[in-house]
């Protein structure tokens, strides 16, 4: 899906991913509401973060950020665009 | 903190305005904030390994050395920029109250995200203390903590304490009286605040960046980690218990044997309970007599009040007193937000919160410890759809009931249920059917009339798991869910027992009082599948589901008193011979769990969402659907 370009990854929603797989968040582009509130768990531009597992029914999907483990909706990922490393 | 009398808290009260300084506790959620408080105060408020466990503030008295601090433990927030109604509180608390001291208490393990609330809270408050708890966990995972560094980096003294093995609190402790009394002093390094202002609404992007930047500055000093992965064991646990193949039947197998240990394991005590009151019984008569008491108070005290109120206890104790500490068990170990999330995905179709799921647990020990638990979910539809519905679950007390009528609809037929093993397995099939019910309510709720708001999306934190403290948390959980379910239910057992025995014993025309109410009930009973007496079971039931069972017996056999069943058998002859008949059983299963909450869940729900029309709307929703799915049943039932 992610297609090479210079050595650079494209920017992707954080939902699509892979587990086990880091990224760096470049955007966040929710409501503000929710925005603030991701912004308050240390999801912000810049960071690292990492799928680590999913529910048993495939959502949500428990994210690694910052040494602590939160669980977030896929919909809710969508509109969260990061740079895959 | 519950059930305190009110001389006491005003005594209290006074104790908290003379102590000679006062100090807060604040920090993010489940860092261990209420293990530093009860440690420091001695006092005993209720601990749990999941985000958001106290959500009212909460202050005691610490003494140290020759000096009275008041200690108020704020409820555990992610930040102080105003966000939900508790950060609102916790940030306008710290801004307009005069505190000598803040102790910021942080999670070493993520010590990073931690940072930037204390930097937050330092940029109002001057005076503070770094605690850094579950050191020794952090110390397992590889991390080490430069404290002398990050002192000098944040100008505030850095204690590390182990708050539940009691570690490093003398430290904290002095720590605290020197700050208090400027043995020791705090100063402000001004330039990791330049540009923020965290109690201005518009600026939180600013100031979260430009805090988290300060944080991972300071962290990157004076933190160093040593191992790759901190989360290893917690993972590999996680990839058990929340994995597509084993997560969902581990989760249905710690439920079966949840309840088959409370319902198994609460029979015995039952028993001696109500052998031990049947004794007391004789010995009050027998003093009755000897005071030559008129019989109308006799009848009255012991058949009445003392009666009903013996019954609640020993049916409802020892249940609770299993499922809470169990279910206690399970907080402290931190496998409750993996129910959540395990199940998210059904409640995220619903328009609910996952931690809907919890509540709905806690709603089978007590509804109306369902409903205080819905504290946990943050937003306000979420939570008032999960208010609402709470009573769909049926509790402790609708359980026994539950387990009759299960036995009965067999007992016609050539299957026997024996064990309790299949009783319990019968009894989950229930509760996942009232686990469906609640999904359609929910869903029907969250798409018309509680339409979510602006949505804050779904965020739920999965701490690592941790081994609990068994005693102290069994103990815990006896005293606060246990006592304070069982010291509101005896409350309104009380009255409700006078009332049952008067409605049972005045005679107009040699008729009681509750024949005439049954007779009157009976024409609709029969509409909706079943009679004026069990309509009125429910309605004296109110006050405690417990007795309902107990009144239809009374009625049936015209006697004056509660009359206790001895055998499944013996009550399955006295309802057919009643009248009852397979749709009677089914309707009044239904009738169980669909009927309005008990007073005391009533009064939690008004208490909770502060709206008489919320309250009104749950009480009665319930038994109009109750009454229109009887009335289906029973229709369908006659055309065959």
């Amino acid at each position: 899906m992610l297609k090479s370009v210079n050595g650079m990854k494209e920017k992707c929603s954080l939902s699509s991913i892979e587990l086990k797989n880091s990224a760096k968040i470049c955007n966040v582009e929710c409501s503000k509401a929710l925005k603030n509130r991701l912004y308050d768990l240390g999801i912000l531009e810049n960071t690292v973060i990492t799928p680590i597992f999913k529910s048993p029914f495939g959502d949500p999907t428990a994210y690694l950020i910052k040494n602590a483990v939160i669980a977030l909706r896929k919909k809710d990922c969508e509109n969260i665009i990061v740079n895959p490393l | 903190m519950f059930a305190r009398n009110s001389t006491k808290e005003v005594c209290f009260e006074n104790e908290l305005k003379t102590a000679d300084y006062q100090i807060v506790l604040a920090g993010n959620p489940n860092v261990g904030k209420s293990t530093v408080f009860n440690a420091l105060t001695g006092m005993k408020q209720h601990t749990g390994n999941w985000t958001g466990k106290t959500v009212e503030s909460a202050s005691g008295i610490a003494k140290i050395k020759d000096k009275a601090f008041s200690v108020v433990d704020l409820p555990g927030t992610y930040s102080m920029l105003s966000f939900s109604a508790e950060e609102k509180v916790a940030a306008s608390y710290l801004a307009n109250n005069e505190m000598e001291c803040v102790v910021i208490v942080v999670d070493a393990n993520i010590i990073e995200r931690n940072l930037s609330f204390a930097l937050q809270v330092l940029s109002i408050k001057k005076n503070a203390i770094l605690c850094i708890n579950l050191c020794d966990e952090a110390k397992k995972n590889g991390i080490s903590i430069d404290t002398d560094e990050l002192s000098l980096n944040l100008g505030i003294p850095v204690v590390c304490t182990c708050a539940t093995k009691s570690k490093g609190l003398n430290e904290l402790k002095n720590t605290i009286y020197d700050i208090c009394t400027q043995k020791k002093k705090c100063y402000r390094v001004s330039r990791l605040y330049e540009d923020i202002d965290i109690l201005d609404d518009k600026k939180h992007k600013t100031n979260v960046e430009k805090l988290s930047e300060q944080s991972e500055r300071i962290c990157s000093k004076c933190v160093t980690y040593n191992k790759e992965d901190i989360n290893d064991r917690s993972l590999k646990i996680d990839k058990i218990l929340t994995a597509k193949a084993t997560g969902i039947p581990i989760m249905l197998l710690m439920f079966a044997l949840l309840f088959w240990i409370t319902a198994v394991g609460a029979n015995y005590p039952s028993e001696w309970l109500s052998m031990f009151f049947g004794f007391l019984k004789e010995k009050l008569y027998l003093l009755f007599d000897f005071l030559n008491a008129p019989s109308f108070l006799t009848g009255l005290i012991i058949d009445g009040v003392y009666t009903t109120l013996t019954w609640v206890v020993s049916v409802m104790l020892p249940p609770m007193a299993i499922f809470f500490p169990l279910f206690s068990l399970m907080e402290a170990s931190g496998y409750l937000p993996r129910i959540a999330f395990n199940l998210d995905k059904f409640f995220a179709r619903c328009g609910t919160h996952g931690k809907q799921s919890l509540t709905m647990a806690m709603g089978i020990g007590c509804n109306a410890c369902g409903v205080t638990g819905c504290r946990i979910i943050k937003s306000n539809h979420e939570r008032l759809i999960a208010i609402i519905t709470n009573n769909f679950m049926p509790c402790n007390g609708r359980f026994p009931m539950l387990i009759a009528l299960i036995i009965m609809l067999f007992a016609g037929s050539s299957l026997t249920l024996v064990s309790s093993f299949e009783v319990a397995a019968i009894l989950l099939l229930i509760i996942v059917l009232c686990v469906l019910i609640t999904f359609f309510v929910s869903k029907i709720l969250s798409s018309t009339i509680i339409k979510s708001e602006s949505s804050e999306g779904f965020s739920l934190e999965l701490p690592p798991y941790r081994k609990p403290q068994i005693l102290k948390t069994i103990a815990r959980s006896f005293l606060d869910r246990t006592l304070f379910v069982l010291f509101r239910a005896v409350i309104v057992a009380a009255p409700a027992g006078a009332l049952i025995w008067l409605l049972a014993n005045v005679n107009i025309n040699d008729i009681s009082l509750l024949k005439y109410c049954t007779d009157f009930l009976d024409p609709f009973g029969h509409i909706i599948g079943l009679d004026g007496v069990i309509i009125m079971a429910f309605i004296l039931g109110f006050p405690a589901n417990e007795t309902v069972i107990p009144i239809m017996i009374m009625s049936y056999m015209a006697s004056g008193t509660l009359v206790e069943y001895s055998s499944y058998q013996e009550l399955f002859n006295l309802f057919t011979a009643n009248g009852w008949t397979i749709t009677t059983v089914i309707c009044t299963m239904i009738v169980c769990i669909m009927h309005s909450p008990c007073s005391t869940t009533v009064l939690t729900i008004k208490k909770e969402t502060k709206s008489l029309k919320w309250t009104l709307f749950s009480t009665f929703m319930p038994v109009v659907m109750g009454i229109v799915c009887c009335a289906i049943v029973s229709v369908i039932a006659s055309i065959f």
